[in-house]
């Protein structure tokens, strides 16, 4: 049977995506960012998933204003890189798991998560920075990806308590995919951030870690953070961190923080990084 | 709605509802259609023109063409989707962050270096925190 074997919570900056393509990770702003993923990087080598269940945000990309979903599955053999308005980042394109997609969207439908199925669609920073943070620059990515985008962009996002339970809700399905497949759930966005108007370049750096503590040690609080503590504590683009309560909910009641990094600025951005253990002996 | 009231209580920040969502659509939709170079070179060749094809507001058109993005924003535009504008520029996201804070490019660089804005007084506009 498949299994969820590990969790990572990770930023997705598209600065970030940039410094990658355009060979500046070594320079003095990127560095210490880079630095950060260097344990991961070898740890993910070492473990091998099949596939990443990843749990993003589109940015505008794939979802115009036409249709807004608040929780989409791609289902697809194979998503396009999303030219976001200078041209597509040079990456690999990203390869799906349609049958374990599939069975995820029908398990989750039958489980009370009203998931609206997305056939084709292009991906953007959100998906593909995070996939570069943890795999570098390979020539194809060594891993199948389920993407399951949030919306996040158009308020009210889904609240924290429901992402908890849609990753509750994948940790049971996944459990019943018939195939051995080495699992991992990736929550991204945040840390704090906001990117537009007089309140743009907010950071919250006491916030950010006590979220990065309670997703360990508190959980209920994060459930039951109200989006108005997110929006007036971590700016209006922090919200996005509910996302990584879908990641939480799907790794099981207990976890082993492996590895945290947390660093600012990544251009407006606080960076957050954890990899958890979900194997319980 | 009273959560509405908790929004608009957030200083410098200005959250996209529905209804700013409905007001911003075809704004937000002309953002979108930049995503394909065409487009990109088509309104970088005549703005006007181009942007004459959307049924925007004479506000929105303004906004667009004298790259007033907190403007843009007062008119339904969303961040995510005027970055297509900034994109189309050549402008970063940071300069653009730094223009709608009334900042420099350098001056808002630096406050990020030095770890960003402080929340500080950023929280809540009718409790003063």
């Amino acid at each position: 049977m498949a299994r969820i074997t590990a969790g990572v919570t990770t930023s997705h900056v598209p600065a970030i995506g940039a410094a990658i393509d355009q060979g500046r990770t070594e320079t003095e702003y990127w560095a210490p960012l880079f630095a950060g993923y260097d344990w991961s990087k070898k740890w993910i080598a070492h473990e091998r998933p099949d596939v990443v269940v990843l749990v993003y945000n589109d940015h505008a990309s794939a979802f115009s204003l036409e249709v807004i979903p608040t929780f989409a599955i791609g289902c697809a053999d194979q998503f396009e890189i999303a030219d976001e308005g200078f041209g597509p980042r040079p990456v690999p394109p990203v390869i799906g798991h349609p049958d374990l997609a599939c069975h995820l969207v029908e398990s989750l439908i039958l489980d009370q998560f009203d998931i609206t199925v997305v056939n084709q669609m292009a991906v953007d920073h959100g998906l593909t920075v995070p996939l570069s943070l943890l795999f570098g620059q390979p020539d194809a990515w060594p891993v199948r990806v389920v993407p399951v985008a949030v919306n996040v962009i158009q308020f009210p996002p889904p609240t924290g308590e429901r992402c908890y339970q849609l990753g509750r809700a994948i940790r049971r399905a996944v459990a019943t995919y018939p195939e051995d497949l080495n699992v991992q759930v990736w929550g991204t966005g945040g840390m704090s951030h906001q990117l537009h108007g007089p309140r743009a370049g907010l950071i919250n750096r006491t916030f950010d870690n006590a979220y990065l503590d309670d997703l360990t040690s508190d959980l209920d609080r994060l459930r039951s953070m109200a989006h108005i503590e997110y929006l007036r504590e971590a700016g209006s683009e922090g919200i996005e961190l509910v996302m990584w309560l879908v990641m939480r909910g799907a790794l099981g009641d207990a976890v082993t923080p492996l590895h945290r990094f947390y660093h600012v600025p990544a251009s407006n951005t606080a960076v957050g990084h954890l990899v958890l253990d979900a194997t319980v002996s | 709605m009273k959560v509405h009231e908790d929004l608009d209580d957030i200083p410098g920040t200005t959250v996209f509802t529905a209804a700013r969502s409905h007001l911003g659509f075809h704004l937000n939709q002309f953002c979108m259609s930049l995503m394909k170079p065409e487009n990109r070179e088509r309104f970088k060749h005549d703005e006007a023109a181009y942007l004459a094809k959307w049924p925007l507001s004479e506000a929105q058109r303004n906004a667009v063409l004298a790259r007033d993005y907190n403007e843009m924003i007062a008119q339904g535009g969303n961040i995510y989707f005027l970055a297509k504008i900034f994109a189309t520029d050549g402008v970063s996201f940071q300069s653009a962050a730094a223009s709608m804070s009334g900042m420099t490019t350098e001056a808002y660089a630096q406050m990020m270096l030095h770890g960003g804005r402080s929340p500080e007084g950023q929280r809540s506009i009718r409790e003063g925190r």
